[in-house]
């Protein structure tokens, strides 16, 4: 790789060992994937995956104590994902011990390094950061260090920036020499896709549904999707980029997607149009049958596959506020449809701190409160990383928890139905 | 016996007993029940680092530690590079991971992070080839020589 003088003193230890020990894990990074040069990082804010402190993960803040320690702090500000944590969940005394005393014994460790190394705000933890009322919205054309694969892809594909698929670590190491190895989806030729995905359902295909059958078919290549304008139009406007937001989650979660362009709507395929498929592109045709054969597939891991839910998540990756106005308004009418005042299984809405804020203004947060639902700014995918839930039967809209934990996937609808009238 | 050529990423030599995924490895799903409750004897002390992927038919269950870990590539978290790094600084890394096809992000980044800040040895080669996922099978002696040559026997 050609690095700069600039970059090459930092890599032979001009501003000390750790800083070249970072430029060393950059360029091994970099050479991993034939990249031949470094180019800046031009975002405002970076975004780091890493937002909880779990006993099991010393290694990584013994780490970032000696960045700390080294006078290292990053180069651009930064937000992180959601919390593990939040009170207002339900938990049992058990859960609380088991969460408190052995699993996050470094939540506290960890937060203050972040602020030290530089996190926005104390509020900034969600996996939506590119939300408005967060305010980490990359430009069109930016180049990013982040790591999260839901917010990667969307700011790839929705918000046409350019990041890699970064893990955790090494997003920071990059915010922190403030520029970043140059393949893959910072090139033109990494954003070309090798997939054409045809979308011939007869009905609006559940987002997180469909996202999750082009990840596991595409794995991590780009899908370039025809067919979604029927039921998304022409235009990026609130609908459709909440739609991409979980669809792009559930197709970075179940495969590795980190772009994806939607034919007519995303920026890119709005500029080039097909011009972006590469020769060859495989095709892969999906109807409404191959999106029950997918959900049919999905295993059930619970030890009584017929049980009652115990605790339902809606919110992986966080909810927008239209989100969370829509749920409110369809909760109160399948509770009227059934009889009921308040939902018929704890049921969990997660969102970002800044996003709950603006929402308890109206009058919707009052109303959700009262069917009893929790609003929280938690990570369910963190709240459920451990063996009790696996124990618990818990339902979720979201293919990413359900990949990632003993959570049963079931569509909106089926949420619906299952939280206000009790079964299905 | 039957040898495979693919491209060095982290260099290194072992000789270990295989562990096969056909499917993509998801690192956070395969190592998280492992990793943080592995050593808590009340939940069986799985020493062995057990996969916890229910969508891994080929792993779920089965010890990963000191294996050698043959697959297609890694999917998932975008924590699967830092899973990976935390379960190297820990020593309980796979003996070797050998990819058939190019290495993705993740995995790459979890390799590098584990050689440049870490003590813990993990040889990592990629570019192997569909044919050598469909050779080696759980349980064959794998050698990884220094030139990323990979016999399987």
């Amino acid at each position: 790789m050609q690095l700069t003088p600039e970059q090459q003193a930092l890599l032979d230890g001009g501003e000390g060992e750790i800083m070249a020990k970072i430029v060393k894990t950059l360029v091994m990074y970099g050479d991993a994937f034939g990249a031949g040069c470094m180019v800046p990082v031009t975002s405002n804010y970076g975004h780091t995956v890493i937002s909880f402190g779990l006993e099991v993960l010393k290694p990584v803040y013994d780490l970032y104590d000696q960045l700390i320690s080294a006078g290292i702090p990053a180069g651009q500000k930064f937000t992180a994902d959601p919390k593990p944590l939040d009170p207002k969940v339900p938990s049992t005394l058990l859960d609380d011990l088991v969460f408190r005393k052995i699993m996050y014994t470094q939540q506290e460790r960890y937060e203050a390094q972040l602020r030290k190394l530089g996190i926005t705000d104390d509020d900034d933890y969600t996996c939506a950061c590119y939300l408005d009322q967060v305010g980490n919205t990359p430009k069109k054309g930016d180049v990013l260090s982040w790591a999260e694969s839901s917010a990667v892809v969307y700011a790839n594909s929705v918000l046409g920036a350019r990041c890699n698929r970064n893990s955790g670590m090494i997003e920071l190491m990059g915010s922190i020499a403030g520029f970043v190895p140059e393949f893959g989806l910072l090139t033109d030729e990494g954003r070309r896709a090798t997939w054409v995905v045809e979308v011939k359902c007869e009905h609006r295909p559940e987002a997180q549904l469909l996202g999750s059958a082009i990840g596991m078919k595409v794995m991590e290549e780009v899908p370039y999707v025809k067919g979604l304008d029927r039921w998304l139009g022409t235009e990026l406007d609130d609908e459709a980029k909440t739609y991409l937001k979980d669809f792009g989650a559930a197709t970075a979660s179940n495969g590795a997607v980190g772009l994806y362009h939607i034919d007519r709507l995303t920026p890119e395929a709005v500029e080039q149009g097909e011009s972006l498929i590469a020769e060859n592109a495989q095709v892969y045709v999906i109807d409404d049958a191959e999106l029950q054969r997918v959900k049919d597939s999905y295993p059930v891991i619970w030890k009584k596959p017929d049980a009652r839910p115990q605790l339902c998540f809606v919110g992986c990756p966080h909810m927008t506020l239209k989100q969370l106005q829509d749920w409110t308004e369809a909760v109160g009418e399948g509770l009227r449809k059934h009889g009921r005042d308040k939902v018929a299984v704890p049921t969990v809405f997660t969102a970002p701190t800044p996003v709950i804020r603006e929402f308890e203004r109206t009058m919707d947060a009052y109303r959700l409160k009262k069917y009893g639902v929790v609003l929280s700014y938690i990570c369910p995918l963190m709240y459920m990383n451990n063996p009790l839930c696996k124990s618990k039967a818990v339902i979720t809209s979201s293919n990413k928890l359900r990949t990632y934990t003993s959570a049963k996937y079931h569509t909106e609808a089926e949420i619906l139905e299952i939280i206000t009238g009790g079964e299905l | 016996m039957r040898e495979f050529k693919g491209r060095v990423v982290v260099p290194g030599e072992c000789s270990a007993e295989a562990l096969v995924s056909h499917g993509g490895f998801n690192t956070l799903a395969s190592y998280q029940m492992a990793m943080m409750f592995g050593d808590l004897k009340a939940l069986g002390h799985d020493t062995e680092v057990k996969c916890g992927d229910q969508n891994n038919p080929d792993l779920y269950g089965r010890p990963m530690m000191g294996k050698a870990l043959c697959l297609p590539q890694t999917i998932g978290s975008t924590t699967g590079g830092m899973v990976l790094y935390a379960v190297a600084a820990a020593g309980k890394q796979p003996a070797c991971m050998l990819f058939s096809k190019p290495i993705d992000s993740l995995a790459a980044s979890g390799a590098i992070l584990a050689d440049v800040w870490t003590d813990a040895k993990m040889p990592v080669v990629d570019m192997l080839g569909d044919e050598f996922l469909e050779a080696v099978q759980t349980g064959d002696t794998v050698t990884v020589k220094p030139d990323g040559v990979v016999v399987v026997e």
